[in-house]
């Protein structure tokens, strides 16, 4: 079955709880106890509606303070699609949170409520959607009902977020308009009459016309994990490299070059268990062998020898900045870009990013908690490596802190 | 025509963790509990390192109270695929004095498997603990990571979570941590049965209907055994059931069902209106009675 990531953002206020549930309840993804316990808590708190936010506030702390705190994965299923949601939250660690969320989406639901229209947190939303780079924007206008579903209402909305689109820098991203009541369930899975005006889909018939890892093609990516050395008799030459394809397929017969010690090789076999395979797309976690016997461990990524990508000892990224210790120049840190890691130094701090499109800030002289901006770094050895906008894959990375072993920042090379 | 691998998401996403956790750690260990979860695992686990051998150990906390079709089936399946299994047993904690068997209705040796759980880590100094824990299953676990960083307590620290992005696994801990892998965190109980039907996969016989003697307290169907606490007006009879969730005798309900065969199974759970854990004991203790375990090195 196919599956589809998709990310929401949003505070309660927005609708966004009331959203998801009603994606859970029209798909019948809520089963009769979850549905008694959200019933039993609301009433509990002395709602007179069914407070959906009960069923993915897994924590004390969250449910005691009524707000989300942590990124929370829910799961629903159609006949055509497996859904998982990171419903990421507002309040207090807003950003890292959202990127987080944005970092495995394929498609990114943003709401805005129609009697607010396009508000600074819409800002927010829709920068960080550009700078991850998700693909399918759904912008929800929610409340429709309080509105007396007037057309205009969304339309003026509508040419508000296409000005504010007029400043991405993603220019390929697709981004839909849906009018919708989530309380009544208007256009969230099934089209309504009320707004006979709107000619589109419905948020989920939206969502199932999405192919799931129809990612922009790029250049194949295939980072090794480990190497697959069975001490058996019958495998005894046997030197399997086993990692998952990033970008276009690989072939048997593909002329594939080692990073970073440029030796050169040719794809020899695809496995996956006990079959051969003549192909294998991306997202597959497969096992390649290579024609000759060269040197390839851990860490190494296999291209193809026409694709190979630029390699320094400095790199340049947007960092969104995920730890309570400020990042400041001269600190050192850890690299992990895809299966590799490398010492880096920080060099430099040339911004802060306003992540309501409001410019930037250049005197910064560091990146605190949540903060967005550009930042260059010395490296230890030569890395290989993609542009973002290029390669997802390729032009991403983590920050970890060598004392404290925490993920610290992520990445975006270019 | 040329052969082009279809790749299921789910399968590969649990494999790229399972050759993270290889490739990340010293010593890691699968936690197997003879359930349908971490059957799975063994299966993604040999294809992850297929013509390999799985490359690690598997270790059973066994309470005693165990169904012994889980054991007689736990044992069949590590014969059969060579696997090196360890066994730890809660008695032994019990024995020793370290824990205290519970008493009454609701007793059970489910709270006692934490202890020896963080012995067994202790003594075979595993760094990476690896279950078949699902998000969809409860809310606490909905908040859990793919790589779960514990103290030497083994404890969570559910407020200080590291960020997990796109495939970026950080395994780097300090010596005395461990770190606690969900592969299948995104499945769904249904994703688990719909891969078990397509893979052929074994699993032991409670999961299909069967006769068993049984009564039935708070509405949940429980087994008749020396075992399981049973007041005297609490009646045993004998009932058509199978069982959703497998933990031991004293924490897990069955559900009448009919369903002998995995395709039953499968549609039944297409339609049921209950959730998995709706028949676990331990569940039931409080809302937050999975958070609380998990805050204390439950896994």
């Amino acid at each position: 079955m196919e599956v589809l990531k998709i990310a929401t953002a949003g505070s309660v206020d927005d609708g966004k709880s009331t959203l998801i549930g009603r994606l859970l309840y029209d798909t019948k993804s809520l089963t009769d106890d979850k549905l008694e316990a959200i019933e039993r808590n609301s009433k509990k708190k002395g709602y007179d509606y069914l407070d959906f936010s009960l069923a993915t506030d897994g924590l004390v702390a969250e449910r005691e303070q009524g707000i989300t705190i942590d990124v929370a994965h829910i799961y629903f299923s159609t006949k055509k699609k497996s859904y998982i949601i990171a419903d990421t939250p507002g309040h207090v660690e807003y950003t890292r949170n959202m990127v987080t969320g944005a970092s495995q989406a394929q498609a990114s639901i943003i709401l805005i409520d129609a009697r607010k229209g396009v508000i600074e947190q819409t800002y927010r939303h829709f920068f960080i959607n550009n700078l991850l780079r998700v693909k399918h924007v759904i912008v929800a206008v929610n409340k429709m009902d309080l509105v007396n579903y007037d057309q205009q209402v969304f339309e003026d909305i509508k040419a508000d977020f296409e000005k504010l689109n007029s400043q991405s820098s993603y220019e390929e991203q697709e981004v839909t308009f849906i009018p919708i009541s989530a309380l009544k369930g208007d256009n969230v899975a099934q089209k309504t009459d009320a707004m006979s005006w709107y000619t589109g889909d419905s948020v989920l018939d939206f969502l199932e016309t999405l192919k799931p890892e129809q990612e922009e093609l790029t250049a194949a990516r295939f980072p090794v994990q480990t190497v697959v050395r069975p001490k058996k008799d019958e495998f005894h030459d046997y030197r399997g490299y086993a990692g998952k394809i990033y970008g276009n397929s690989l072939k048997v017969g593909d002329a594939i070059t080692v990073l970073p010690s440029l030796t050169s090789s040719k794809i020899k076999s695809i496995e996956f268990f006990d079959e051969q395979y003549d192909e294998a797309v991306a997202g597959s976690s497969v096992t390649i062998t290579l024609e000759n016997d060269i040197n390839v461990t851990r860490g190494d990524i296999l291209v193809k020898s026409d694709e190979v990508p630029h390699s320094a000892k400095t790199l340049t990224a947007s960092v969104c900045w995920m730890d309570g210790k400020a990042l400041v120049p001269g600190a050192k840190y850890e690299i992990q870009h895809n299966t590799n890691r490398v010492l880096a130094k920080i060099d430099s701090i040339e911004n802060v990013i306003s992540t309501d499109y409001s410019g930037e800030d250049a005197s910064a002289t560091q990146l605190t908690l949540n903060e967005i901006g550009k930042v260059n770094f010395k490296l230890s050895k030569n890395l290989f490596y993609d542009n973002y906008a290029d390669n997802k894959a390729g032009g991403s990375f983590i920050l970890i802190d060598t004392q404290s072993n925490t993920t610290a920042g992520v990445g975006f090379i270019g | 025509m040329s052969k082009i691998l279809k790749t299921n998401a789910l399968e590969s996403e649990a494999i790229y963790i399972f050759r993270e956790v290889v490739a990340q750690f010293e010593n890691p260990v699968l936690l197997f509990s003879g359930g349908k979860d971490s059957i799975t695992l063994v299966r993604l686990a040999q294809k992850a390192f297929y013509p390999g051998k799985i490359p690690f150990p598997l270790l059973h906390v066994d309470t005693g109270h165990n169904f012994p079709e889980t054991i007689e089936f736990r044992d069949k399946l590590v014969e059969e695929l060579g696997l090196n299994l360890i066994v730890r047993h809660v008695q032994d904690a019990i024995d020793e004095g370290k824990v205290t068997e519970e008493t009454g209705k609701y007793s059970s040796r489910n709270m006692l498997q934490t202890t020896t759980l963080l012995d067994a880590i202790e003594e075979f100094k595993f760094d990476a603990c690896i279950g078949g824990a699902r998000r969809d299953e409860e809310k606490a676990r909905a908040k859990e990571r793919i790589f779960s960083v514990r103290d030497d307590f083994g404890q969570w620290d559910e407020k200080n979570q590291r960020p997990e992005l796109f495939d970026l696994l950080n395994g780097k801990i300090e010596i005395g941590q461990n770190v606690r892998v969900f592969p299948i965190s995104n499945w769904t109980e249904l994703d688990v049965w719909s891969y078990i039907e397509q893979e052929q996969i074994e699993i032991p016989s409670i999961y299909f209907s069967h006769k068993r003697k049984t009564f039935v307290r708070d509405g949940l169907i429980w087994s008749a055994s020396k075992y399981v606490y049973r007041e005297e007006n609490e009646e045993v009879l004998e009932r058509i059931v199978r069982f959703r969730t497998v933990g031991d005798m004293t924490c897990t309900a069955a559900v009448e069902s009919e369903a002998d065969t995995i395709a039953r199974i499968v549609s039944e759970i297409k339609t049921s209106t209950i959730s998995e854990r709706g028949a676990r004991i331990d569940d039931k203790r409080s809302e937050a009675a999975m958070e609380k375990r998990k805050q204390q090195g439950y896994f």
